[in-house]
C-alpha cells in the first residue's frame, strides 16, 4: 500500500471537516443558550397567549436571561460568521447544498416517511436534508439581523425599518426561533434514529 | 394577551404586574439557577458551568464589554425616528417597580432641582425657572428591557442646553440622577448631550402627570425605558460611575437603543 492510497482512503473516509465538527458544536452549545434565555426574555413580555415554563427557561430572571443572551451572541454570531465564511470559500455550501430541486424533495420526504430513504452515504445529502440544511442556515441569517434590529433600533433603524419597525422586528425574532427549534426537533430526532450521523459529527466519520 | 393589549390601548395595571416581575426576588436572584436548558448544557461541555460566583461575574464582565461597544456603536448626531401625533400610544403606560398608588407626589410650590458637582452654577432650579427654559418636543419611542414600546409625546428643554445654562464640564464622563422615591440613575455624557436627550416636563402639551414623572422626567430616545429617570430632584455631574437601581441588579449598564 503506498502513502498515495492511505491519503485517498482518509480523503474518502472524512464525512465532515474538522472545521465543520467545532463549528456545528459551538452552535449547538451557543443556540441553546440563546434559545434559553430567549424564552425568559419573552416571558417578560409575551407576544403570544402562553409563557415558556421556567424550568426549561434560562437565566432565572429578565436581568439574568439578558446577560446570558447577549453574551451568547457573541459566540454564535462569531461562529456563525466563521462557519458561513468557511462554508462559501471551501466550497462545501455549493457542494453539499446548492440545487434543491422540488421534485426530489417531495420524492425523498416520501421516502423518508415510510422509512425508505437511504443514510449509507453520509456524505451525501438527500433533498429533504439540503432543504433543511439552507433552510435553518437563512433561519440564523434571520434570527442575527432581526435581533439587531430589536437591539439598536435607533443606531441600526434602517435595518429594524427593513424588518416592518421595532414592534414587527420582535415577531420575527421570535418565528425566525421557532423556526429553528422546529429543525432542532427533527435534526436531533434524525441524529439518534441514524446514530452513526451523530458519530460522523463527533469523530469525522 | 397580555402584550397584544398593550400596543393598541394600554391596561396599566396589567403593565404594573409587568413591572413587578421585574423585581428580582430571593427565588430569582440567582442568575444561574434552576434552569433546565443548563442541565443539556452541563451535558454537552461535561463540565458544571452553572457553579455559582464565577459564572455570574463572567457574565458581567461581558456586560461591561457591552457597553463599551454601545457606546461605540452610539452615534451622537443619530436622531431616534419620531412619529405623528396619531401613533401616539394611548393610554401611554404607567411603568415602575411600584403600584401607581405609590408613585411619589412631589410639590410643585416648594420643588427645587438640586445641582451638583463639575458644574459652575449649583443654584438650585425652582419649577417656574425651569419652564421658562426653551421648549422643544418630541414624539418618540419608549422602549422597555422587557420588549414592550409604547410611542409618546414628550416636551421640555434639551439637556445640553441646560448643561451649557449651569456651565456643566462636559468633559465629565457621567451624569447621575437621584429621583423623589430613591431611584438613581448615571449615563454617559455622550448621550446626555444627544440633540433628543430632554429634561421633560410635559406629556402630550400638558404638565407631565405624576404617573409620568411629575414634576421632571429626562427623556433619552436613545436608550431603555429604565434608563429614563421619573420624579428626578437631584443630578450630579461626575467622573465617578455611581451605577443605578436597576443596573445594580444585573441589567445593562449602557442599554441604548
Amino acid at each position: 500500500m503506498t502513502t498515495n492510497t492511505i491519503t485517498t482512503i482518509d480523503t474518502r473516509a472524512t464525512i465532515h471537516p474538522r472545521w465543520v465538527r467545532i463549528c456545528h458544536w459551538i452552535n449547538a452549545l451557543a443556540i441553546l443558550v440563546m434559545i434559553g434565555s430567549g424564552w425568559q426574555i419573552y416571558n417578560a413580555s409575551p407576544l403570544f397567549d402562553f409563557v415558556f415554563p421556567r424550568q426549561i427557561a434560562l437565566g432565572n430572571w429578565l436581568a439574568g436571561a439578558l446577560l446570558w443572551h447577549f453574551a451568547a451572541m457573541w459566540v454564535f454570531v462569531i461562529n456563525g460568521i466563521v462557519y458561513v465564511t468557511l462554508g462559501i470559500v471551501t466550497g462545501r455550501f455549493r457542494r453539499k447544498l446548492y440545487s434543491i430541486r422540488p421534485k426530489d424533495v417531495i420524492a425523498d420526504l416520501r421516502a423518508a416517511l415510510t422509512f425508505k430513504l437511504s443514510h449509507e452515504d453520509l456524505s451525501h445529502y438527500n433533498a429533504v436534508q439540503k432543504l433543511l440544511y439552507t433552510g435553518v442556515i437563512l433561519a440564523g441569517v434571520v434570527i442575527v439581523l432581526s435581533g439587531l434590529s430589536i437591539w439598536k433600533p435607533v443606531q441600526f433603524q434602517e435595518l429594524t425599518a427593513l424588518f416592518g419597525g421595532y414592534d414587527t422586528a420582535r415577531y420575527v425574532h421570535f418565528l425566525a426561533m421557532a423556526a429553528i427549534v422546529g429543525f432542532l426537533v427533527v435534526h436531533v430526532a434524525l441524529a439518534l434514529v441514524v446514530p452513526k450521523s451523530l458519530r460522523a459529527m463527533i469523530t469525522g466519520r | 394577551m397580555r402584550q397584544r393589549r398593550i400596543i393598541p390601548g394600554v391596561d396599566p395595571k396589567l403593565l404594573i404586574k409587568d413591572a413587578t416581575k421585574l423585581m428580582p426576588d430571593a427565588s430569582r436572584r440567582g442568575f444561574l439557577r434552576g434552569a433546565a436548558s443548563l442541565g443539556a448544557l452541563t451535558f454537552l461541555t461535561g463540565c458544571d458551568i452553572i457553579d455559582g460566583e464565577t459564572a455570574e461575574g463572567t457574565l458581567r464582565k461581558i456586560s461591561e464589554f457591552n457597553d463599551g461597544v454601545q457606546a461605540a456603536l452610539f452615534s451622537p448626531t443619530k436622531l431616534a425616528p419620531t412619529y405623528p401625533e396619531s401613533a401616539i400610544t394611548k393610554p401611554f403606560p404607567f411603568n415602575a417597580y411600584y403600584d401607581e398608588d405609590e408613585a411619589p407626589e412631589v410639590d410643585g410650590k416648594t420643588y427645587k432641582l438640586e445641582v451638583a458637582g463639575l458644574v459652575e452654577n449649583k443654584k438650585p432650579w425652582t419649577l417656574d425657572e425651569l419652564y421658562a427654559l426653551p421648549e422643544v418636543s418630541q414624539i418618540t419611542r419608549h422602549i422597555c428591557v422587557e420588549g414592550w414600546s409604547a410611542i409618546g409625546s414628550w416636551q421640555g428643554t434639551p439637556l445640553a442646553e441646560f448643561l451649557k445654562r449651569i456651565g456643566a464640564d462636559t468633559r465629565a464622563k457621567y451624569i447621575w440622577f437621584k429621583c423623589a422615591e430613591g431611584y438613581t440613575n448615571t449615563i454617559d455624557m455622550p448621550t446626555a448631550l444627544h440633540p433628543q436627550t430632554q429634561m421633560t416636563f410635559k406629556f402630550a402639551n400638558r404638565i407631565l402627570p405624576r404617573a409620568y414623572g411629575y414634576p421632571m422626567k429626562i427623556r433619552m430616545p436613545t436608550k431603555l425605558g429604565f434608563k429614563n429617570p421619573k420624579y428626578v430632584v437631584a443630578m450630579e455631574v461626575t467622573n465617578i460611575d455611581k451605577g443605578g437601581y436597576w443596573e445594580d441588579k444585573g441589567y445593562n449598564w449602557f442599554s441604548g437603543l
